[in-house]
């Protein structure tokens, strides 16, 4: 049985799809892996005993046509799942269930897939490390005490710790890809309007997009061709015309230039992380790309930009949990306005606090033009610096996060340290590109590092290529020593 | 005294005041569905049936505009001569309120769909223009029911998300009645574009009041206050007379006036205070990022326009010069569209040899009398316009007297009967046999020869008498143009 959920995505469909393996082995593999793995606290809300049952259904009448045939997933509880509780992490959505689905697992869905229950993020998406949960923080599969990421921590942990053979997880400043570089795991976020919002908590709506995470590049490339599609219910849902990008997979790089942007060495980068990205640089040469030196001069207002514009949009986002239509209603209320201040203050963790009233703060009248507005400004020549260097190179290669994952606790009362944990992704949502995070090596305490490859908007293909060609020159090995398994 | 007669002004002791008013209109606008979702506007259902998981703002759901209502707020542009903006923006306007599901309305700020326009008001004395600021979309918000329960406020959803038009106006109202005639122009276009139906009842048209006053002759604006949500001309015109009137009495007091938001209390009428400029909310106002700009090109603006049927202004000219109407009976009729139309049908239906004046006073006058006893609206008019057509061809080609056709009028109501039938049958038909009417007539001076002498000795009262005698004598269907005329040459 634990050969089973030590497979790969695409191992897992060749198998089901030769008729090895039927969909009620699949999942009850990876369910019992899951019991058996509570410590990491992946899971918010499980959903086992339904997810057998469509197992077996599935394995009556199998459709192997599909490219999810019979595989059980679990997701983050961001998104919005018909019937099954959805929490988003929070207090306030605790006993949220939605009468509807989300596009993203939808299409999952609609592939042949599988739900297996939902996982364990930070509240509303806003952390680095999965510790602002109402749910309690998760585990790193990595080592014991040691943070998964975040915010799509249970996913990251999910994967790595093989609870589910693949997931989606939502990105919204670096919540994929840091988390993946934190647990040795493969977390891509693809061009905004790539995957549809529709039915996904928002966090900050111009910044969120879902995306795929998983244990290697192709498992990648096969989940985010299956959510990638057009959502006329999403409006920033953009009408492209989408790769099958398994399919198209190539290890062909020659020739494809690659940018190295000189303002990513940030002040007190680890040496590890310089030698890393240096490391990195040599696979794509051997891979047989061109390296060029390029600068993105206004990456260092990315931090700061982005710390005013999702804020302000999640300030907006959130005024919907008010206790009046559904989730946690504050007791004692004498009056709406009681109602409300109670509600709030009880139903929102600390993060998402801080983060509201930041935001109510830099939209309000006589600060909106000094902060909101000029962080769209700066945004806008963020983006421009990407238009420019997308001249000379076809992807641009960094270090996915500025350090390894560290202990549960150490930053947590530390907020602007955790907020410099998304340095290097942050910019890439700030101009709306896909990037991706590929394991890529070691630090000296043995936990994983990850580089991150950022391509054009709507040249997925190109990223999944690279990352695939560099994925076999790293021949990454992931160290998990089923070290919470008694 | 001032010049002008409609002048509006506020006199005390020493000074005169000029009373400013602008209006910000709400609108509904006319459209099967929500501005950004598919649930339907219908008025009247049981509550929370009409409302989708956007209009009720759960986890993860997003607005898809509406382009039939984007349609409608630029038709409504084009009908009040208003710039079309090819770009504009949605906003998030952020309060929290119980019936706000979002916790934000989603408005139009900076950018909205229509600029600049203006609308004519016909006035006792003349046209006055009144400009138009802006237009702009925006979601209505759900409805707090406070009086079914003790304790608890209940909600209503049905109205969240529904499109408004908000029309802002220049300050270039000047008196309760300007506004009056404001508002019925205003509703008068959007019912000519099928826009906005205008329903007052309904909600469908509310406004924001902002009165302020100041001396006359004075170039500077005084500080104004906003009377929220009046539903109702009539309201309107109280508000603004009590609230300019409250302004000045503070002036002459040497008190200073607040700038605040009032509200119309209709059953003391009197406004009172809402909340002072310091309580004024901070709407924390941004784009709505989960809308792109909305951008119209101008062959969409141009295709629109060709949809565009004549409007009021217009028609009004056209009934002038082709009709020979006046400027006061032109605009009667066209200030409802469903009156004009009414009107039209009249003109068709007499054919070549037609009286269109006294087919306009025939509809003005008994047809208006009858809906306003009745209060019927003309679309629901007793009388059709063919019938009625015909009614006035009777008296025109001399079948019947005016006196006469009031008598058929009446008994056509009853199920929109044809009137040539009714003469027929009730033989109303008018005499205008000249030998007859010869005999009729000197039978009556015969019998009343002392009063024909009296006539003919100067006593020319005696006239009418003669003339009485002869009507009822042909039990009034003589032809009184031919009475006069045999009775002049007899007498």
């Amino acid at each position: 049985m634990s050969d089973i959920t030590k497979q790969s995505l695409s191992e897992l469909v060749k198998n089901i799809k030769d008729k090895k393996l039927s969909s009620e082995e699949v999942t009850k593999a990876f369910i019992n892996r899951s019991e058996k793995s509570k410590e990491l606290n992946a899971y918010i809300t499980e959903d086992y005993s339904s997810a057998l049952e469509k197992a077996k259904k599935f394995d009556q009448k199998p459709n192997l046509q599909l490219k999810l045939p019979g595989i059980p997933m679990a997701v983050k509880d961001l998104f919005c799942t018909d019937s099954i509780r959805t929490t988003a992490g929070s207090k306030i959505l605790n006993n949220f269930v939605p009468t509807y689905e989300s596009t993203v697992t939808q299409n999952i869905w609609n592939e042949g897939a599988i739900l297996l229950g939902k996982l364990n993020c930070d509240e509303f998406a806003m952390g680095s490390s999965n510790e602002t949960s109402f749910f309690g923080n998760v585990q790193n599969p990595i080592d014991k005490n040691l943070v998964p990421g975040g915010s799509s921590g249970g996913s990251a942990s999910a994967v790595a710790g093989q609870l589910t053979p693949i997931t989606i997880g939502t990105d919204t400043g670096g919540s994929i890809r840091q988390p993946a570089s934190f647990t040795g795991t493969v977390g891509l976020k693809p061009t905004y309007g790539s995957c549809s919002r529709y039915g996904i908590v928002a966090f900050a709506s111009s910044l969120d997009q879902a995306g795929p995470m998983a244990q290697n590049v192709k498992d990648c490339a096969l989940l985010q061709e299956v959510i990638s599609t057009y959502d006329p219910k999403d409006s920033t849902s953009i009408d492209f015309k989408r790769n099958e990008y398994s399919k198209e997979l190539s290890k062909n790089i020659k020739g494809k230039k690659i940018g190295i942007p000189k303002e990513y060495r940030v002040d007190g980068m680890p040496k590890e992380i310089e030698e890393l990205w240096q490391k990195g640089i040599q696979y794509a040469k051997d891979c047989g790309a061109e390296i060029l030196d390029i600068s993105l001069p206004h990456t260092s207002y990315a931090l700061p930009t982005y710390y005013i514009v999702a804020p302000a949009e999640a300030s907006s986002n959130l005024a919907r949990y008010d206790g009046v239509k559904y989730g946690f209603r504050a007791k004692g209320g004498e009056n709406l306005t009681e109602m409300y201040e109670k509600t709030r203050s009880e139903g929102f963790g600390a993060e998402v606090q801080r983060r509201i009233m930041i935001g109510t703060y830099v939209l309000s009248s006589g600060y909106y033009d000094a902060y909101y507005l000029k962080a769209q400004k700066v945004r806008k020549l963020i983006k421009n610096d990407f238009d420019e260097a997308y001249k000379k190179v076809d992807a641009i290669l960094t270090p996915s996060t500025p350090s390894s994952a560290f202990k549960i606790g150490e930053k947590k009362d530390d907020p602007v340290s955790m907020y410099l944990n998304d340095i290097f992704t942050v910019p890439v949502n700030l101009a709306g590109l896909p990037g991706i995070s590929i394991p890529a090596g070691h630090d000296a305490k043995g936990y994983p590092l990850g580089l991150q490859i950022i391509g054009k908007a709507f040249d997925e293909q190109n990223i999944l290529n690279i990352a695939y060609a560099m994925e076999e020159k790293i021949n990454f090995k992931n160290k998990i020593t089923d070290w919470w398994i008694k | 005294m001032s010049k002008n007669k409609s002048e509006y002004l506020i006199n005390r002791k020493d000074n005169q005041y000029e009373v400013v008013i602008g209006l910000e209109v709400h609108a509904q606008v006319t459209s099967e569905s929500k501005l950004f979702s598919t649930s339907s506007t219908k008025f009247g259902a049981e509550p929370n049936t009409q409302v989708s998981l956007v209009d009720a703002a759960f986890p993860g759901m997003l607005p898809v505009i509406n382009e039939f209502c984007i349609k409608q707020a630029i038709k409504t542009g084009i009908g009040l001569k208003a710039k079309i903006n090819n770009r504009s923006v949605f906003d998030r306007k952020n309060y929290f309120y119980a019936d706000l599901p979002q916790g934000y309305q989603i408005s139009q700020f900076k950018d909205p769909i229509v600029g600049e326009g203006k609308v004519i008001l016909d006035m006792p004395e003349g046209q006055k223009e009144v400009g138009i600021e802006r237009l702009h979309l925006e979601q209505d918000a759900g409805k707090s029911i406070h009086d079914l329960d003790p304790q608890n406020t209940f909600v209503d959803l049905n109205r969240s998300g529904v499109a408004l038009m908000e029309i802002v106006s220049k300050p270039d109202l000047r008196s309760p009645d300007e506004v009056s005639v404001y508002i019925k122009k205003l509703r008068s276009i959007m019912r000519y574009l099928d826009t906005c139906d205008g329903n007052m009842q309904e909600g469908s048209l509310r406004a924001d009041v902002n009165v302020s006053v100041r001396t006359k002759g004075s170039k500077e604006f005084g500080t104004r206050c906003e009377i929220k949500n009046v539903n109702s001309i009539k309201f309107m015109q109280m508000a603004i007379e009590y609230e300019a009137n409250r302004q000045v009495d503070l002036i002459e007091e040497g008190k200073s006036i607040d700038q605040e938001t009032r509200l119309f209390d209709t059953k003391k009428n009197e406004t009172r205070s809402m909340r002072s400029k310091e309580d004024a909310h901070d709407y924390r106002y941004f784009p709505d990022p989960d809308l792109l700009p909305l951008e119209v090109s101008d062959e969409f603006i141009n295709l629109l326009k060709t949809d565009i049927p004549e409007l009021p202004d217009d028609k009004k000219k056209r009934f002038i010069e082709e009709f020979k109407l006046s400027s006061y009976e032109a605009n009667i009729l066209v200030s409802d569209i469903e009156t004009a139309k009414y009107f039209e049908e009249v003109v068709t239906k007499m054919g070549k040899n037609k009286d269109i004046k006294l087919a306009v006073n025939w509809i003005t006058g008994e047809l208006f009398a009858v809906l306003n006893n009745k209060n019927l609206e003309i679309s629901q008019s007793p009388i059709s316009a063919k019938n009625l057509a015909i009614l006035v061809n009777l008296i025109k080609n001399g079948t019947i007297s005016g006196k006469i056709a009031k008598t058929v009028f009446e008994l056509m109501m009853d199920g929109d009967q044809d009137p040539q039938k009714i003469v027929e049958e009730k033989g109303l038909k008018q005499q205008s046999d000249p030998k007859a009417l010869e005999a009729l007539i000197d039978k009556i001076i015969n019998d009343n020869r002392d009063k024909a002498i009296e006539y003919k000795q100067g006593k020319e009262k005696l006239f009418g008498f003669f003339v009485g005698q002869a009507m009822k004598a042909s039990g009034g269907k003589a032809n009184p143009q031919l009475i006069n005329e045999i009775l002049k040459k007899k007498l």
